[in-house]
């Protein structure tokens, strides 16, 4: 699944946790005759995140920024049959981007979004983006960001999007679970990576502690239940005490666009 | 020669508030007229609203082909009270004005009229349709095997969703609507990506939201097909109004060189055709190809002749998708090599910045083999009137008055240019050059390729088409 591109993250940078999950997930799908290899069309955006494509093996299309959701429906929209997912930043996605990403969650396009969620715009060196806390200091809000955050979770809950979820990148296990889940629903499928930026905003230390898996058990059908669990520490980074689920919160059946657009 | 002396030459003019069918009853007397056999151009004017304010139809028709309308009517059709006043300078002498009707009684008094007049054509219906130049650049589009058509609205390209949206079948055509220009376009390039025939349309300022990617459908080689209709601009512009100043914006759009099409049809005929053209010459060359329409174009209606039994869908075998056993397919909107891969180094760059512009000698050759240049009138004249786009039909029609025979040529292909033809048709000449705009953008194109520079122009940029009585005293006045 590796390409010859030298792979030009940090070291030590968990996008490389991220691509070794995805690797994983698509070589076992692919085993276990779940998916063929040549339907894999993985997207990629614009930001650290979107060098992934340069290191998997299979049909990508690297996009511009935040441009690469309305690319994933038109792929699926010409081919069915293919597998679409997409990598994306919390800044591709929720600050340039982010018509695109509301969108795909209201016509519940069947493609899969994974966020390399980060809080900050890393590749341009560090500024403050629309995930990142208040008071967040960088280097174009020296004094503090003074805007607040959006939930991503919860917008993309009241978006449409009929599977929503979270992971943790240095969780490689939890990572692939919640990958293969994704593409294995039909339907919009979100997917939240926290994934910390060693260079411009560590913050391992702070999640290592906080996240924590919601059971098995969790209802996943229910909106509002979903709604009260992701905002559990809603009022986010560098936020004092709380916990941050991880987990599919919700996960429902509704036909997609792809498959009314051909009816 | 005056219009009112041209007896071969019939106007009729249909007023009302919008909302009351001032659209619907022309079109109908259109195709009443095309049934009799006639020729017609039917203009359209209406303000940017919904409910009330004046819209107005003149429909000019005869038994030759005409090009464009007449100002002074023969009669007035008056679907309020209102129209009679607005219109009451445009009335020929012996003028009628119809009011109070309902359509079929509209009918009736026209056929009546015309037999009154003996301005009756004793000949079969017209094999011609009636039609304006978005519904014709559609079907050039369905002929050449469109797959899917993304547009967000926007006057006047809308015409062109509407239309290709009531053609879409289960397993054929299909039209969607996102939610802006900038998804519009890169939709289309990933369904491009996926192997589709796809194109989009706007008007200039829903296509200049779509410049980035319109850039990455030229970096990633992504065959693509883009409608441009432009309507009286800076910024929101007078939106149902035509213009031409769009030229040099279209031909430089999108960051960074890459090779691309520019066509500009002047007519219906010409619309349908770009449309084929534009989608096949776009897969043939893996390059964007952009056909510019204005509004004139657009929304007005010409008796023409539309076959799709001549287009052939090409396709292009060379190229591979997603879902081909044991092939990688990578596109990238970096720069990068062969493989789609990322590349920085000067040396990569360099190779596949070349790579791209190989393929422009083969466009240019292409374009030797189509109707980069179109000639009209006195082949061998001393005098020439170059004129691009909708003008062609305004131009065509003043040539009817013009007191010398004058050569007129028209440039359909904006980029790549035809830069040996233009040169030897116009070099030595005397040339006019007219055109919907302030700045004389084709004047100022002819000049940079061919360096023949054009001193007189005839410019109009108060959003309304030339009229061609008046362009043909104007004419004959620079040329007397």
């Amino acid at each position: 699944m590796a390409t010859k591109s030298k792979i030009t993250w940090c070291p030590g940078c968990p996008n490389s946790q991220i691509l070794v999950s995805f690797r994983q997930v698509v070589t076992e799908l692919v085993q276990n005759g779940l998916l063929k290899i040549e339907n894999m069309a993985a997207f990629a955006g614009i930001g650290c995140h979107g060098k992934i494509s340069d290191y998997i093996n299979v049909n990508s299309f690297t996009s511009l920024h935040g441009r690469m959701i309305p690319a994933m429906t038109g792929a699926k929209c010409a081919n069915p049959s293919l597998t679409v997912v997409g990598f994306s930043g919390d800044g591709d996605s929720y600050d340039e981007g982010l018509e695109h990403l509301i969108h795909a969650a209201k016509r519940n396009s069947d493609i899969n979004l994974f966020v390399h969620d980060n809080r900050v715009f890393a590749l341009t060196t560090g500024q403050f983006n629309a995930l990142s806390p208040k008071g967040f200091k960088s280097k174009s809000t020296p004094f503090g960001s003074i805007e607040e955050p959006f939930n991503s979770l919860f917008l993309m809950l009241s978006a449409g999007a009929t599977f929503v979820a979270r992971t943790y990148a240095g969780d490689m296990a939890g990572t692939k679970k919640i990958m293969q889940a994704a593409i294995t629903h039909k339907g919009f499928s979100y997917v939240d990576i926290i994934q910390p930026c060693i260079t411009f905003f560590d913050t391992r230390d702070y999640f290592k502690d906080k996240v924590y898996w919601i059971g098995e058990d969790f209802p996943t059908n229910d909106l509002k239940v979903a709604m009260e669990k992701i905002s559990e520490n809603a009022e986010d980074l560098p936020a004092q005490a709380g916990k941050v689920p991880l987990g599919i919160f919700y996960k429902v059946d509704k036909p997609t666009f792809e498959e009314e657009l051909y009816k | 020669m005056s219009e009112d002396s041209n007896k071969d030459i019939f106007t009729i003019g249909i007023g009302g508030a919008a909302g009351e069918g001032v659209k619907k009853v022309g079109i109908n007397i259109g195709k009443l007229l095309c049934d009799m056999g006639f020729e017609i151009y039917l203009s359209i004017d209406y303000p940017s609203l919904i409910r009330g304010g004046h819209n107005f139809v003149r429909l000019s028709f005869s038994k030759n082909k005409i090009w464009n309308d007449y100002a002074k009517l023969d009669i007035l059709v008056c679907l309020n009270e209102e129209t009679k006043e607005i219109h009451k300078g445009e009335m020929k002498e012996n003028a009628e004005v119809i009011s109070g009707l309902a359509l079929p009684e509209i009918i009736e008094r026209i056929k009546n009229i015309l037999k009154k007049r003996n301005f009756e054509l004793n000949r079969e219906k017209n094999e011609s349709e009636l039609i304006n130049g978005n519904i014709a650049f559609a079907k050039g589009l369905e002929a050449a095997g469109l797959d899917f058509y993304i547009a967000y609205p926007m006057t006047p390209s809308t015409s062109i969703l509407h239309y290709l949206a009531s053609k879409q079948t289960k397993e054929g055509l299909k039209v969607i609507q996102p939610e802006n220009e900038i998804a519009v376009i890169n939709m289309a390039l990933g369904m491009a990506y996926a192997g589709k025939r796809v194109a989009v349309g706007s008007a200039t300022g829903g296509f200049a939201l779509m410049q980035e990617a319109f850039s990455f459908s030229g970096m990633a080689e992504l065959p693509l097909v883009v409608a441009v209709v432009q309507r009286q601009a800076p910024a929101t512009g007078v939106p149902t109004r035509s213009s031409q100043s769009d030229l040099r914006f279209i031909i430089h759009a999108g960051h960074g060189e890459f090779p691309r099409i520019v066509i500009a049809p002047g007519d219906p005929e010409e619309s349908f055709k770009a449309g084929a053209e534009a989608l096949n010459l776009a897969w043939k060359f893996k390059v964007p190809v952009i056909v510019l329409l204005d509004k004139i174009l657009s929304e007005h209606l010409m008796t023409s002749s539309i076959d799709s039994g001549f287009i052939s869908v090409e396709r292009n075998e060379s190229i591979i998708f997603p879902g081909t056993p044991e092939k990688v397919v990578k596109v990238t909107s970096y720069e990068h090599d062969e493989n789609g891969i990322t590349v920085d180094k000067a040396e990569d760059v360099k190779r596949m910045v070349e790579k791209r512009f190989a393929k422009s000698a083969n466009i240019e050759e292409e374009m030797k083999n189509r109707e980069a240049v179109k000639i009209y009138g006195n082949t061998d004249g001393g005098d020439v009137v170059v004129f691009f786009g909708s003008t062609k039909g305004s131009v065509l029609e003043a040539a009817k008055y013009f007191n010398k025979s004058v050569k007129l040529v028209q440039v359909v292909w904006l980029e790549p240019f035809d830069t040996e033809r233009v040169k030897r048709e116009l070099e030595g000449k005397r040339v006019i050059c007219i055109e919907g705009n302030h700045n004389g953008q084709l004047a100022s194109l002819i000049r940079e390729k061919t360096g023949i520079e054009i001193t007189e122009k005839i410019l109009r940029y108060d959003s309304t088409s030339f009229d061609s009585i008046e362009l043909a005293e104007q004419i004959n006045q620079k040329f007397s």
